[in-house]
C-alpha cells in the first residue's frame, strides 16, 4: 500500500484522508461448495471514496454484503472503528453506522418518498410506544426534528417536488436518488453504494457522480462503492480494489491500478476490447 | 368552499403531516364526529343499533386491527376469529370473576390478553412468510376454537357450553346484558372505536408504522436499514391482536350477549374481517371503516331487497350473498387491490383538480 | 400388547386417511407448481363437485330454488336418474368448464400479481363457489352413492383376527378410497413425468418466461392444471361425500391438505404424499393417545399445529428447496 500509512494520506486534490475505518482481514466466503470470495484483505480509510471493481461474478456484491452484515464469512475478520465485529444481524450492523443502497433498488414501494427517507432515521427515533400511540410530546417532537434533518437531505439531492409521491411511481433515476437519500438520512459513518450508476444514462450518471462527491465533501462520509463503469470509478475514487474470481488482484490509487498488468489482463483488457 | 389545498399554507412540519391536510376533509371529520356523538345517540333505535351501527363499529375495530397486521405490516392472518374468541372469553372470565371492576377495564384487559396470545402465534412469522404464515395462523384459529369448546373452565362449566354476558354498567347505564339500551351499546362501542382509530392513526404514521410498512414492502431491505424484524413483526401482532381482542370482547359482551365459540368465532369470522380490509383497502384506516360498513350493510340490503322486497326465502338470499361477496373479493383484487379507500382517494384527487382535467 | 394392536389399527386407519389428504394436497401442488397460485378453493371445489354429482345423479333441476323464488314455479327434479358412471363423466365435464371459466375470468386478470393477492383471490373464489353450489343444488345434506362398497370389511377382520387374535375394523370404503387415491396419485405422477403436456406443465412451473419463449401456451397449461385439480377434487368429493354425506364440512376436511403441504413443501409431489401420510397417522395416533385426556376432537387442529411447529424449524418443508435470500 505504498506510502499510505494507517495515519492517513493526502489525495491529489488535497483532501486529508484519516486512519482506518474498516478493515477486512483474510475474508473467505463459501456458498456450499462454491467459493465466492477467497482470502481477501483490504481496508477503508476515514473520509475516502473506496471502490471495488471487477468483472461479473468476481464477488463484489458478496463483499458488500459481508460489510453490511447480510452474509457472514466462514473465515476472516471484520474490523470497524477499531473493534472486531462478531457475527451480527444486518439491522445491528446498520445501527453501528453503516448504510447502503442496492443494485436492484430496494425502496419501500407502498410508501411516499418522504416516508422512505424517514425510514433511514428509524434508529434515531426513541419515543416509547405509549407516546407514539398518543402522539404525545416526545413522539411528535422527534418526528419534527427528524423531518427537519430529512428535509435537508431532500434539498441536498434536489428532490423537493416529489416529496409526497409514492416511490412506486418514480422513474428509475429518481428512485436511485431516493435510495441514496434514505441511506444518507441515517447519517452513516460508512456508506455502501452497490452499483449506484447501473442502468443510468450519461446525464444521470454525471448527476449521481456529483452527488457522491458532494456527500463525501460536505458530510465527510466515507464511501465504499461497487461499479461497473470504469471511467466513473477512476474519476470518483481515491483507491480501488480489483477483484476477479473471488480473489483480489489489485489495490491502490486509480493510476496504480490502471497500470497493474494483472488488472489489465483480467478486466480492463476484456472490458475495453 | 372548494375542495383545494392551494391557499391553505402549512407553516410547520407538524401541520404538513396532520391527518387531514385539506380543510374540507377536516371539517367533514368534525361533522362526522358531531353527528356520531351528538345526534345519533338520541335518535337510535333497537333495529338500527342491532342490525347496522353496533356491528359496524365492532367490526371496524376488528378491521383496524387486522389492517395493522395485514395492510401495514404485510402479515396475512386467518386467525382473526380465534383471536376475537380470546377477547370474548377473556372478558367473560373477567366479568364473572371480578364483577365489581368496571367493564371498560375488563375489555381493555381482554385486549391485552389477546395481544399476548397474538404474539405467541406470531412467533412463527419470523421464520415463515406469505401464505405459509397465512396457513399457519389457521392453526391459531382451529386450536383456539377447540380450546374454548373443550375446556369447561373457560365457559364456567355451563351446561350449554355457551357464555352469557351478565349486566354491567358504565356511569350508571347498563351496557351489557338484557337491560342494555340501544344508545348505551352504541355509545360504548363508539368511544372504543374513536380512541382506537386515533391510536391506529398515530401508530401507523409514526416510527412504528414506518417499520411495519418497511417490513411489508421489502423485509430484507428493512432489516439492512436497521429494522429489527422480530420487533416489528411481533409489535404488529401485539397491536393487531389487542384491537381484535377488544372487538371480540365487545362483540360478545355488548352485541351478542351470548355466544357459542364455534358459531360466533369460527373461521368464517376470520374471512369476514379479511374481506372487510380487502374491500375497504389494505393499509388504510379509512378503508377499515369503509370495508366494515360495506360488509355489514350488504347482507342487510340484500335481505331487505330479496327477502323483504321480492319475497325470496332467507336461505337463498344467504347463498346469493356468499356468491356476491366472493365475486366482489375477486373483482376488487383484480380491479382495485387497494379497495374502496383507493377509489375514494382517486375521487378526491379528481375533485381537487375539478373542473380542470389535470 | 392390546394397546399396541389398537395402535396398529389406528395407524392403519391413519394411513388410509393420509392417502386421501395426499390426494387433495396433490391438487394444490399441481396448481401451485404450474401457476404459482395457492388455491384455497380446492376444498370447496371438492364440495362443489360432490354436490354437482349428486344433483346430476338424482336429476335435480339446477338453480331450482332460485327459479322457483323468481318465477313462482315449483321445480325440483326432472324425474329421471342418471347412472353413476355417466354422472361422474358429466361432473368431470362441469369441472373442466369451471377450470376454463376460472382461467378466463380470474387468473388471466391477475397475472403477475403477488402470490398473496392470488391466494386471497382464491379465498374469494371459494366463497363464490360455495354460494354457487348452494344456489344450484340446495344446501341440505345429501347422501352420495356411486356404488362404492361400504361397511366393515369382513375379510380384513377375519385375517387380522387369525393373526393377532383381534379383528381390525376397517371400512371397505376406506380400502377402496385408498386404492383409488393411490392409483390416481400414480397416474398424476406418470402424467407429469412422461407425457408431453406433463413436461410442458413442469416447464411452466420452472420458469414462466422461459416456457413461453419455447412456445408453450400458458393459458392452455393453466386450464389443464385447473381441470386436473377439479378432477382430483371430484374424486376426493366422491370419497368423502360417500363417507359422511355431502355438506359444507366436506370443504373443511379438504382444508387438511394445507398443513400437509406445509409439511411436504408446496412444490413437491413426493412431499405431498409423505406429508399426507404423516398427518393422517399423526392425528389419528394423537387422538388415540392424548385425545381422551383433553376432551377429544383434536383432529380439528392437530395437523395445523404440527405443521406450524415443524415449519418453525424447517421453513421450506420436508422436500421443499432451501430458499437462499438475495439482496
Amino acid at each position: 500500500m505504498n506510502d499510505m500509512t494507517s495515519q492517513g494520506y493526502v489525495t491529489p486534490d488535497g483532501r486529508q484522508i484519516g486512519g482506518t475505518l474498516m478493515e477486512l482481514k483474510n475474508i473467505t466466503l463459501r456458498f456450499g461448495g462454491v467459493v465466492a470470495i477467497k482470502d481477501i484483505s483490504f481496508d477503508i480509510r476515514q473520509g475516502e471514496i473506496r471502490a471495488i471493481i471487477g468483472p461479473n461474478g468476481a464477488g463484489k456484491s458478496s463483499m458488500l454484503n459481508i460489510i453490511s452484515g447480510f452474509y457472514t464469512p466462514q473465515e476472516g475478520e471484520v474490523w470497524f472503528k477499531g473493534y472486531r465485529r462478531g457475527p451480527m444481524k444486518p439491522y445491528q450492523v446498520a445501527r453501528l453506522g453503516i448504510a447502503r443502497t442496492f443494485q436492484n433498488i430496494a425502496l419501500f414501494d407502498g410508501m411516499s418518498v418522504l416516508d422512505n427517507i424517514m425510514t433511514g432515521r428509524l434508529n434515531r427515533m426513541k419515543a416509547g410506544f405509549l407516546a407514539q400511540a398518543m402522539w404525545w410530546g416526545s413522539a411528535a417532537r422527534e418526528e419534527d426534528e427528524n423531518r427537519e434533518a430529512v428535509e435537508k437531505i431532500i434539498d441536498f439531492l434536489e428532490i423537493q417536488n416529489i416529496r409526497k409521491t409514492p416511490v412506486g411511481r418514480l422513474p428509475y433515476g429518481l428512485k436511485k436518488r431516493v435510495e441514496l437519500a434514505r441511506a444518507l438520512a441515517a447519517e452513516p459513518k460508512l456508506l455502501l453504494l452497490d452499483e449506484p450508476m447501473a442502468g443510468m444514462n450519461v446525464e444521470e450518471k454525471e448527476d449521481m457522480s456529483r452527488f457522491i462527491l458532494d456527500v463525501n465533501d460536505e458530510f465527510g462520509t466515507t464511501i465504499c462503492l461497487i461499479e461497473h463503469d470504469m471511467g466513473v470509478v477512476m474519476d470518483l475514487s481515491d483507491r480501488v480494489v480489483v477483484m476477479d474470481y473471488g480473489k483480489k488482484i489489485g489495490d491502490g490509487t486509480p493510476a496504480e491500478v490502471r497500470s497493474n498488468q494483472a488488472v489489465i489482463d483480467a478486466y480492463l483488457g476484456v472490458a475495453h476490447d | 368552499m372548494i375542495y383545494r389545498e392551494a391557499g391553505d399554507f402549512k407553516t410547520s412540519y407538524r401541520d404538513d403531516s396532520q391527518t387531514f391536510p385539506i380543510r374540507l376533509d377536516r371539517w367533514g371529520y368534525y361533522i362526522t364526529l358531531a353527528v356520531a356523538f351528538g345526534i345519533i345517540p338520541f335518535v337510535i333505535n333497537d333495529y338500527w343499533a342491532n342490525a347496522v351501527l353496533v356491528p359496524f363499529l365492532i367490526y371496524a375495530i376488528a378491521a383496524l386491527g387486522l389492517n395493522i397486521l395485514t395492510g401495514y405490516a404485510g402479515q396475512v392472518s386467518l386467525g382473526t376469529g380465534g383471536f376475537m374468541a380470546v377477547g370474548a372469553y377473556s372478558v367473560y372470565k373477567l366479568m364473572t370473576a371480578f364483577p365489581e371492576v368496571n367493564i371498560v377495564i375488563h375489555i381493555l384487559l381482554a385486549g391485552g390478553i389477546t395481544a399476548m396470545v397474538g404474539v405467541m402465534f406470531g412467533l412463527p412469522s419470523l421464520r415463515i412468510k406469505g401464505f405459509y404464515l397465512a396457513v399457519a395462523t389457521l392453526a391459531a384459529q382451529f386450536f383456539l376454537v377447540w380450546l374454548f369448546n373443550k375446556v369447561p373452565w373457560f365457559y364456567n362449566y355451563s351446561a350449554s357450553g355457551q357464555i352469557n354476558a351478565p349486566t354491567r354498567t358504565v356511569l350508571g347505564h347498563a351496557v351489557t346484558g338484557p337491560a342494555a339500551t340501544a344508545p348505551a351499546k352504541y355509545l360504548i362501542c363508539l368511544v372504543f372505536v374513536f380512541v382506537l382509530a386515533w391510536v391506529a392513526r398515530n401508530l401507523t404514521r409514526g416510527t412504528l408504522g414506518r417499520k411495519w410498512m418497511a417490513i411489508r414492502d421489502m423485509d430484507i431491505a428493512a432489516e439492512i436499514i436497521g429494522v429489527n424484524p422480530l420487533g416489528a413483526k411481533l409489535s404488529a401482532f401485539a397491536v393487531s391482536s389487542f384491537f381484535i381482542g377488544i372487538a371480540g370482547a365487545l362483540l360478545f359482551a355488548v352485541y351478542l350477549g351470548a355466544a357459542e365459540v364455534g358459531e360466533a368465532f369460527g373461521i368464517n369470522k376470520s374471512f369476514l374481517v379479511l374481506f372487510m380490509i380487502i374491500i375497504g383497502g389494505l393499509g388504510s384506516i379509512f378503508g377499515s371503516f369503509a370495508g366494515a360498513a360495506f360488509l355489514v350493510l350488504l347482507p342487510v340490503l340484500l335481505k331487505n331487497l330479496l327477502v323483504g322486497g321480492l319475497g325470496w326465502p332467507t336461505d337463498l338470499a344467504a347463498h346469493i350473498e356468499l356468491m356476491i361477496v366472493g365475486a366482489l373479493i375477486v373483482l376488487f383484487l383484480i380491479v382495485e387491490p387497494h379497495g374502496l379507500a383507493r377509489l375514494w382517494s382517486l375521487a378526491k384527487e379528481k375533485l381537487r383538480l375539478w373542473p380542470f382535467p389535470h | 400388547m392390546d394397546q399396541l394392536i389398537f395402535a396398529a389399527e389406528v395407524v392403519l386407519n391413519g394411513l388410509m386417511a393420509g392417502v386421501m389428504y395426499a390426494l387433495v394436497a396433490l391438487g394444490f401442488v399441481l396448481i401451485f407448481k404450474a401457476s404459482g397460485v395457492f388455491n384455497y378453493a380446492q376444498g370447496v371445489m371438492a364440495l362443489f363437485a360432490a354436490l354437482t354429482l349428486v344433483g346430476i345423479q338424482n336429476g335435480q333441476v339446477p338453480f331450482a330454488h332460485l327459479i322457483n323464488a323468481a318465477f313462482g314455479t315449483s321445480l325440483h327434479h326432472f324425474g329421471w336418474t342418471v347412472p353413476s358412471v355417466l354422472a361422474i363423466l358429466l361432473t368431470a365435464g362441469v369441472m373442466v368448464l369451471l377450470a376454463f371459466l376460472i382461467e378466463k375470468l380470474v387468473l388471466q386478470h391477475l397475472v403477475g400479481q403477488e402470490p398473496i393477492i392470488l391466494f386471497m383471490a382464491t379465498i374469494g373464489l371459494a366463497y363464490f363457489l360455495e354460494g354457487l353450489g348452494d344456489v344450484m343444488w340446495g344446501a341440505d345434506i345429501k347422501t352420495l352413492d356411486v356404488g362404492l362398497p361400504q361397511g366393515i370389511s369382513d375379510t380384513v377382520e377375519q385375517v387380522t383376527a387369525n393373526w393377532f387374535g383381534y379383528g381390525f375394523f376397517i371400512d371397505r370404503l376406506d380400502i377402496w378410497a385408498t386404492v383409488i387415491a393411490a392409483l390416481l396419485v400414480a397416474a398424476l405422477v406418470a402424467f407429469s413425468q412422461y407425457t408431453k403436456q406433463g413436461r410442458a406443465m413442469r416447464a411452466v412451473a420452472d420458469d414462466h418466461q422461459a416456457a413461453l419463449s419455447v412456445g408453450i401456451s400458458l393459458r392452455f397449461i393453466w386450464v389443464m392444471v385447473w381441470s386436473i385439480a377439479g378432477f382430483v377434487a371430484l374424486v376426493a368429493g366422491i370419497m368423502w361425500g360417500t363417507k359422511s354425506g355431502v355438506q359444507f364440512s366436506l370443504s373443511l376436511i379438504a382444508l387438511k391438505a394445507l398443513p400437509v403441504l406445509m409439511l411436504g413443501g408446496f412444490t413437491s409431489i413426493p412431499g405431498a404424499i409423505v406429508g399426507g401420510l404423516i398427518i393422517g397417522v399423526g392425528e389419528k395416533l394423537f387422538e388415540f393417545a392424548i385425545g381422551p385426556m383433553v376432551g377429544g376432537a383434536t383432529e380439528n387442529w392437530f395437523a395445523y399445529v404440527l405443521a406450524l411447529v415443524f415449519l418453525v424449524f424447517r421453513p421450506q418443508g420436508l422436500f421443499g428447496e432451501r430458499i437462499i435470500e438475495r439482496v
